[in-house]
């Protein structure tokens, strides 16, 4: 061997049981469904298990026992022994860890690197900080004793299943609220392992109810009068449904929806850092992210050095199998978003804009794309518009402040946005202008329970994480 | 008896620090409680909702950029001017509303009183509802509240002054600019209050006041996509059914609220911005 | 010469060029680093990199108290690190103080080690503390004993005083000793210039004023040889190739002690340079601990099985 070749080390499956099938989890106990459909490992297309479809009478049975358990268990319960649940949950969490990471990667197609290190560990920080706050309520900034909605109903993505459920049932849970919730139709498996973990730390039966299946089952989710509140991440299309859908009603919603985040690149950026960010930005999770920097807006008199750099750390990203640990780059999550990022490439393409992929085999079974940048490309082509949720970066240049700024907010999205530079006046600036919700500046793509995550503008209501994202889950007066 | 003619007052709109009449030439007959003609107010329509949300965005960057200290002076000199109106708009209230003078006067000065409440608030609300946020790493992670943007007040109809005043105040305090449809029956208070902004230090086009009918404007006021925000407080069903889903479609902030002043109200129409930086050497 | 293209050597080319390098942000590099030090290196790749970090090693003693017997027991080692096992590659270098240079150059011509460098550490190492004539004789003594490899040290006070010309002018009058196939290693003590941006600015003063390697410590200051001061160095090193057309190569010395630090080395190496600077004549690993543990790392690979310490001899 005369070069460097990383011998596969893939993380072992054996950790993990998968069953053949999966009902509900409702009132602390798996219910059959009427009938199942398939989830796949999206890295081979192999048949990983039979999930069920949820009706709108899983639903109502899933309701009728959050608001049982509402009224009868957990808005009677004290918040230090709601949080103590929630510090149960949490350590069970990180005490099956990798079983969870490697269940993560196989259902989701995202390298166990990222699950390893970045979902699981996010999702167990998740509980412990609002474990935290079950009994500090008083201090989130509502006035003393504030009250919970009662019955949340939640609806999550496929980019980060187990995180986004963490998200979601952690603050749900915390401020008196119990939970159901509708995990991704192509990402249950985690959700579904979440319930043993319910039920390991014997949290009261109802509290948490899981009911898995498509966009119909969500929609009755989100149309049953027993739901008090809406907690959805996702696309912006869906978001306004439920926006329309919930209009005639008094249900509270929170939506983090889609975004098209800039990042800015000045001339005085710490440039290896900065090529470790965009790779961050758009790369991390096959770019299944609704924060992804993908648009990378360069400052003209750079762009070809930071372009030269970015070509060359883009080879050594590692595509491939998602249980290899040094996989850098997995599955795309289904065939469906495989054939929504080829079209919106295609269209790049039909536009005039470059395209440039560095060298990888992608293998010949699963849903594959190979990490892709477009030059040449302005703020009319559609890449710089549509949100790709995929690997594919659109580049742009900028020749004054000003102009970043404006091309930055040219956008129905406002979610997040980077800016590279090391003038710190000019990132105060800059952050100032920009009309997003997270500002990542000399950095990309960090989350963390205790930092508010949300929107401004089409990229959704409220904030998840914080204080902030504490307070949607609670009544506020005014 | 004094015989002379009073000149009476042209009621307008006020757009971008003007006074236009309504581009539509429309105009409707304000009445009394009695039902004798008072005024003809300007029938506003969708155009000059278009021409005050333009003029609204256009205050925006000066506005929502100016101190906070500042603002706050801008707002407390308003405070200031409305009380050399309000022998003014007490008139204005009792003449048509039929309420008491001394209910006309609780009014005025509930409204002028919190109002001062609201202008305190510009340079404090950033230290109550931001934060700084110990994230597990070398970042320093701080989140900080700003202006939602143009935000759209359909004003309540159980007062022609204070419910008006008691949703702009909080909107414009933190930065953000207004379109405003005046109570109906009774505009002529809000008219007035729009004469006391013309002569105050407030930025032309930071708060826009059109008079008219609300079944007719609200539904442009929900779909127009340059309105980032509406306090919609009093409207019912169905019509806030209504907004709420053509609302839906830039995902405005849709708030109402109860007659309570509460620095809620102001958060309710801005946004927390979170900034990432990282820590060293 | 390189040097020529990017600076003159006066103070204002000099300040101009490094301070107009990019930043270094210290979290990032961290983080890259970190996450580089996740690679899983198994089986076929574990054993090739075992061998090539070995061949890597600049074996080193470095000690008030060596003598004659211990720089000939090492120089043994550097031939055939595992007695029992031919197939170890040798290291790729001895590293001593120059009055050590005769006798492992002797001994190790002696044992079939011709083909292992001997290097010396000069200039007044580890401080460079002293006049430039001392640090030139001994410098010129090292040679005069059969040195082929001279690692020398900056002037680090110099450096952190904005010195920049003190600096490359003692890196260039050094430079003029080693004609003639002596490669010179200029070593910057990361651990006392401390940030990363010294670090990067350092190297390009190295690399500018003609060094052939550039070396991150004495192995005397902690911290040493981190993954992230490495990684700032091999980007210097890429960035330079990519302004010069010439490779210059990277030795990390100190606090490189396992197997598993040895392999995060050529990680970094192979996924900032690439692969062609994984060859001892652009890196180097300056250790004497490390060997031992690549023997037994390299025994259980073989094997199967775990050895115990008393496989490998001691030094």
């Amino acid at each position: 061997m005369s070069i460097f070749e990383y011998a596969p080390a893939p993380e072992s499956r054996a950790i993990v049981t998968i069953k053949p099938s999966y009902g509900h989890f409702i009132n602390g106990g798996f219910v059959e469904g009427l009938s199942v459909f398939p989830t796949l490992n999206p890295a081979t297309e192999e048949t990983l298990s039979q999930i069920s479809l949820g009706s709108i009478a899983d639903v109502d049975r899933a309701v009728a026992a959050a608001r049982v358990a509402y009224e009868s268990a957990w808005s009677k319960m004290s918040g230090r022994e709601r949080g103590k649940y929630l510090f149960r949950v949490a350590r069970i969490l990180q005490e099956r860890a990798r079983e969870f990471a490697v269940l993560e990667s196989l259902d989701n197609g995202k390298p166990i690197r990222e699950s390893r290190d970045v979902d699981i560990p996010l999702a167990a920080a998740h509980f412990f900080y609002h474990a935290g706050w079950a009994d500090k309520l008083d201090y989130a900034g509502l006035g003393n004793s504030p009250k919970p909605h009662g019955v949340t109903g939640q609806i999550i993505p496929w980019n980060f299943p187990l995180l986004m459920l963490a998200w979601k049932i952690a603050p749900a849970l915390a401020t008196g609220n119990t939970v159901v919730l509708k995990p991704a139709e192509t990402t249950s498996l985690t959700a579904l392992l979440f319930a043993e973990v319910c039920q390991q730390a014997d949290l009261p039966h109802g509290v948490v109810n899981i009911v898995t299946g498509d966009g119909t089952t969500g929609s009755a989710l989100v149309d049953h009068p027993g739901i008090d509140k809406i907690a959805f991440t996702g696309s912006t299309q869906v978001g306004k449904e439920i926006a329309r859908a919930i209009a005639s009603t008094t249900k509270k919603a929170t939506l983090e929806l889609g975004g098209k985040a800039a990042n800015i690149v000045f001339d005085d950026a710490p440039i290896d850092e900065t090529v470790e960010g965009i790779v961050n930005g758009i790369f991390f999770n096959q770019g299944h992210v609704c924060c992804a920097g993908s648009r990378l807006l360069l400052q003209e008199n750079i762009s070809e050095e930071i372009l030269s750099k970015l070509k060359v750390r883009m080879a050594q990203i590692r595509v491939g199998d998602p249980l290899d640990k040094n996989t850098d780059l997995g599955a795309i999550n289904s065939s469906a978003q495989l054939d929504k990022i080829r079209e919106l490439s295609s269209a790049g393409d039909a536009e005039g804009a470059e395209r440039w992929s560095p060298p990888c085999d992608l293998p010949s079974r699963g849903f594959w794309f190979a990490p892709t940048i477009f030059t040449g490309v302005t703020q009319a082509h559609r890449i710089a518009r549509e949100e790709i949720f995929g690997p594919v970066l659109s580049v742009l240049t900028f020749r004054t402040p000003q102009e970043a700024i404006e091309k930055a907010n040219n956008t129905p999205y406002g979610l997040s946005a980077g800016i590279w530079s090391e003038k710190g006046s000019r990132i105060l600036w800059a952050a100032q202008q920009l009309k997003a919700g997270v500002i990542w500046a000399n950095t990309f793509n960090k989350f963390d329970p205790a930092s508010p995550f949300g929107g401004y503008k089409e990229s959704g209501w409220g904030r998840e994480g914080g204080r902030h994202g504490l307070t949607a889950y609670l009544k506020s007066e005014g | 008896m004094n015989e002379r003619l009073e000149v009476n007052k042209t009621y307008k709109l006020f757009i971008g620090g003007a006074f236009p009449r309504s581009e539509s030439g429309r105009t409707y007959e304000i009445n009394n409680q009695s039902g004798d003609f008072i005024a003809n107010a300007c029938l506003a329509s969708r155009k000059d909702l278009r021409d005050a949300v333009v003029a609204s965005r256009n205050a925006q960057p000066k506005w929502s950029s100016a101190t906070a200290y500042n603002r706050g002076q801008i707002l407390y000199r308003i405070a200031e001017m409305l009380e050399g109106r309000k022998d003014q708009l007490i008139q204005e209230i009792t003449h048509i509303d039929g309420v008491s003078q001394s209910a006309a006067q609780d009014e005025v000065i509930k409204t002028i009183d919190r109002w001062v409440w609201y202008a305190g608030w510009s340079d404090k609300l950033s230290s109550i509802a931001g934060s700084t946020n110990p994230v597990s790493g070398p970042f320093y992670n701080f989140t900080i509240p700003e202006p939602l943007g143009v935000v759209g007040v359909i004003a309540p109809e159980s007062s022609a002054l204070l419910g008006l005043i008691e949703a702009l105040a909080p909107i414009i305090v933190s930065g953000n600019t207004v379109v405003a449809l005046a109570n109906s029956h009774n505009p002529l208070p809000a008219i007035t209050f729009a004469e006391v902004l013309a002569t105050s230090d407030l930025p032309a086009g930071v708060v826009n006041v059109l008079t008219g009918k609300k079944q007719e404007l609200a539904p442009w006021f929900a779909s127009h996509m340059d309105i980032d925000g509406l306090d919609v407080s009093e409207i019912e069903e169905p019509l806030l059914a209504d907004i709420k889903v053509a609302g839906a479609e830039n995902l405005k902030r849709i708030r109402t609220f109860s007659d309570e002043a509460s620095p809620q109200r102001i958060l309710a129409f801005m946004e927390a911005k979170t900034i990432w930086h990282p820590i060293g050497v | 010469m390189a040097s020529v293209n990017l600076v003159d050597g006066s103070e204002t080319s000099l300040k101009n060029f490094l301070t107009n390098l990019s930043g270094v942000d210290q979290t990032g590099a961290e983080a890259r680093a970190a996450t580089l030090a996740t690679r899983s290196i198994k089986t076929s790749a574990k054993s090739w990199a075992i061998d090539t970090a070995i061949s890597m090693v600049d074996l080193t003693t470095l000690e008030g108290a060596d003598t004659p017997g211990k720089v000939r027991a090492l120089c043994t080692k550097a031939v055939r690190p595992d007695p029992t096992d031919a197939g170890v590659p040798k290291v790729a270098a001895i590293c001593v103080y120059n009055d050590m240079v005769k006798i492992a150059r002797d001994h190790l011509d002696a044992i079939g080690g011709k083909d292992v460098a001997v290097a010396a550490v000069t200039t007044a190492f580890p401080s460079g503390r002293a006049s430039i004539e001392v640090k030139i004789q001994d410098t010129q003594d090292a040679i005069d004993a059969g040195a082929t490899e001279i690692d020398m040290v900056i002037d680090r006070g110099a450096f952190l005083s904005g010195k920049y010309a003190l600096v490359f002018d003692e890196i260039v009058k050094i430079r003029k000793l080693c004609s003639a196939g002596v490669h010179l290693k200029v070593i910057l003590e990361t651990g006392e210039l401390v940030t990363y941006d010294n670090v990067r600015r350092a190297s390009f003063l190295a690399m500018a004023a003609g060094a052939d390697f550039i070396k991150t410590s004495t192995g005397k200051v902690s911290p040493a040889a981190t993954p992230p001061v490495v990684l700032v160095m091999l980007e210097a090193v890429r960035d330079f190739y990519a302004m010069t057309g010439t490779r210059i190569g990277v030795k990390a010395a100190g606090g490189i002690r396992t197997t598993k630090d040895a392999i995060k080395q050529l990680v970094l190496v192979n996924e900032t340079t690439g692969p062609d600077w994984l060859t001892p004549s652009l890196f180097r690993i300056g250790a004497s601990a490390l060997l031992n543990d690549l023997l037994m790392q390299r025994m259980k690979m073989r094997d199967g099985y775990y050895p115990n310490s008393t496989y490998v001899t001691i030094d």
